[in-house]
């Protein structure tokens, strides 16, 4: 068995233990307002309304603390992209996704101290964090001092397009999480990187 | 699928017919009737200041009008009373200077008195008004001398859900008639000793507060809302005030049934649930788009049967 690398500190761990958590919070809150019945309430509109606003305030925060983290800490350099190599590199890891693991070939980039993800997580991860992230957080501030959002664009309620996109996003990104949690059962065992989540160290395929 | 183009057909027929039934019956467009003869009232009653000559000492006296009786003249010939003479529902000693002062105890018209049992208003629902508000807190809480006019001002009365305004519109006026006694402490005193609680306060509970006055009327949550009412007026109990978000934030929004039923056919073709709140506003919970649901539980089923297939071949190749 080849030796654990430690690669999750503990800022990150806890980021990420936050950042999931609302993340629930958030979808399961959200969803029962875009989907409100009287008949069957989800979560009870009022109640839904408030913890999807402090849900999303902290993760707000949270995501400031991803920032800062990954400005002052090595942990930035895992979302550079190889832009000169990233097709190849992504139907390399998708042929590895699809049929490699099946017939148990070695991954094509495997984790190391300077690799964190592989190229496929890492485009995933960017375009979520650097950039899906920051659209559902401006939206959802707007929406939550809604007074600040213009009133007509093109013959359009502002609010109405700020929440759309908002929506759109949310779903997005809720799709990202379902994927993203299922990837996580891909590592030495199903279990292996969620023991990771918890004690900080990569276990090698 | 005929069937279903034969149903949207009646439907559209019903919307328009019921639209069509909504128009306005007052001449907006021709010249007031008797702007002349009211002028010679508008002459002291249009002004904050009115003069005369002083048949005693043959000088001209400038006074300041009492600001009740001040009239907006611009106002009275936008309302629906535009065509009316100041005789046709004040006495016509009234034109006599100086008034006599018993004229001030002259029974006051109310609505029904000229509108009722009338098939002529029958797209008004005079009737049926009368009879909600006497159900209303309004008649139970107050005596007789609580009428029509205590919010509803005859001399400018526009009937904003009869015209083409804009929700936002029809939204501020009708909450301005509840917030000009509700909001300010001197006519509230009018009518009880009471405390005015504060607006804010007792409505902390709604998000948003401001945001939902200049959205929703009052009236979409303190009145019971009928199918055959045009404007609900039975205003309830507090205690019996709609404080459930999901009657209005939810598919089947009672704000179709009230405030959007004014709405005429502008409503999109988006396919967005309640499209015609769209016009103006966003309702979450009741604006939800057809072809997105659809695309997101095809995507999300996807994302579902893709993994539920890699985990069979993953455990199937273990």
């Amino acid at each position: 068995m080849s030796k654990r690398i430690y690669l999750y500190p503990i800022w990150l761990r806890l980021w990420h233990a936050i950042n999931a958590l609302m993340f629930l919070v958030l979808l399961a809150t959200g969803l029962s307002m875009q989907y409100s019945n009287p008949d069957w309430p989800l979560i009870r509109f009022d109640l839904a309304v408030r913890f999807h606003n402090i849900a999303g305030i902290i993760v707000s925060f949270n995501y400031l603390i991803f920032l800062l983290g990954n400005l002052s800490t090595s942990n930035g350099s895992f979302y550079k992209m190889n832009w000169k190599t990233l097709i190849s590199d992504l139907i390399k890891q998708m042929n590895y996704y699809l049929f490699g693991v099946f017939k148990k070939q070695a991954t094509p980039f495997p984790v190391n101290e300077e690799r964190k993800f592989n190229p496929l997580q890492k485009f995933t991860y960017v375009i979520t964090m650097y950039g899906m992230m920051p659209v559902i957080i401006i939206t959802g501030l707007a929406l939550l001092f809604p007074e600040l959002i213009i009133e007509r664009v093109f013959q359009s309620s502002g609010i109405f397009l700020t929440a759309l996109l908002h929506t759109v996003i949310g779903f997005m990104l809720s799709m990202f999480l379902v994927i993203h949690v299922y990837f996580s059962t891909m590592g030495s065992s199903p279990t292996s990187n969620f023991k990771s989540m918890v004690n900080g160290y990569h276990e090698p395929h | 699928m005929r069937n279903i183009f034969l149903l949207l057909f009646f439907m559209l027929l019903v919307f328009v017919f019921n639209q069509t039934s909504a128009q306005l019956m007052v001449d907006m467009d021709s010249p007031p009737s008797n702007s002349e003869m009211n002028q010679h009232c508008f002459d002291c009653h249009g002004k904050q200041v009115y003069s005369y000559e002083n048949e005693f000492s043959g000088m001209l006296e400038r006074k300041v009008m009492n600001p009740n009786y001040v009239l907006d003249t611009g106002a009275f010939y936008k309302g629906v009373h535009r065509h009316f003479a100041c005789i046709d529902c004040h006495s016509m000693d009234y034109e006599v200077f100086p008034h006599q002062s018993e004229l001030r105890f002259e029974m006051m018209y109310s609505c029904i008195d000229c509108h009722g049992g009338d098939e002529t208003y029958a797209q008004y629902n005079f009737d049926q008004i009368e009879a909600e508000f006497f159900q209303s807190v309004h008649s139970n809480r107050h005596d007789e001398s609580f009428n029509c006019w205590m919010c509803h001002d005859p001399h400018a009365y526009k009937a904003m859900t009869h015209g083409n305004f804009k929700i936002s519109e029809i939204v501020k006026a009708h909450n301005q008639t509840c917030v000009d006694c509700h909001n300010d402490p001197a006519q509230f005193q009018r009518i009880t000793d009471s405390v005015r609680p504060d607006l804010a306060q007792v409505h902390n509970f709604i998000p948003k507060y401001d945001l939902h006055l200049k959205s929703v009327r009052c009236i979409e949550c303190h009145t019971s809302q009928q199918d055959t009412m045009w404007v609900a007026h039975n205003i309830l109990e507090k205690d019996f005030a709609m404080k459930k978000c999901v009657e209005c934030h939810s598919s089947n929004t009672m704000l179709m049934a009230s405030l959007y039923k004014y709405q005429n056919i502008e409503a999109r073709q988006t396919g967005f649930l309640n499209a015609v709140i769209l016009n103006e506003s966003y309702v979450i919970g009741a604006n939800r788009n057809f072809y997105f649901n659809i695309i997101s539980i095809v995507l999300f089923g996807l994302a579902i049967i893709g993994i539920a297939v890699h985990v069979f071949f993953r455990i199937k190749n273990r």
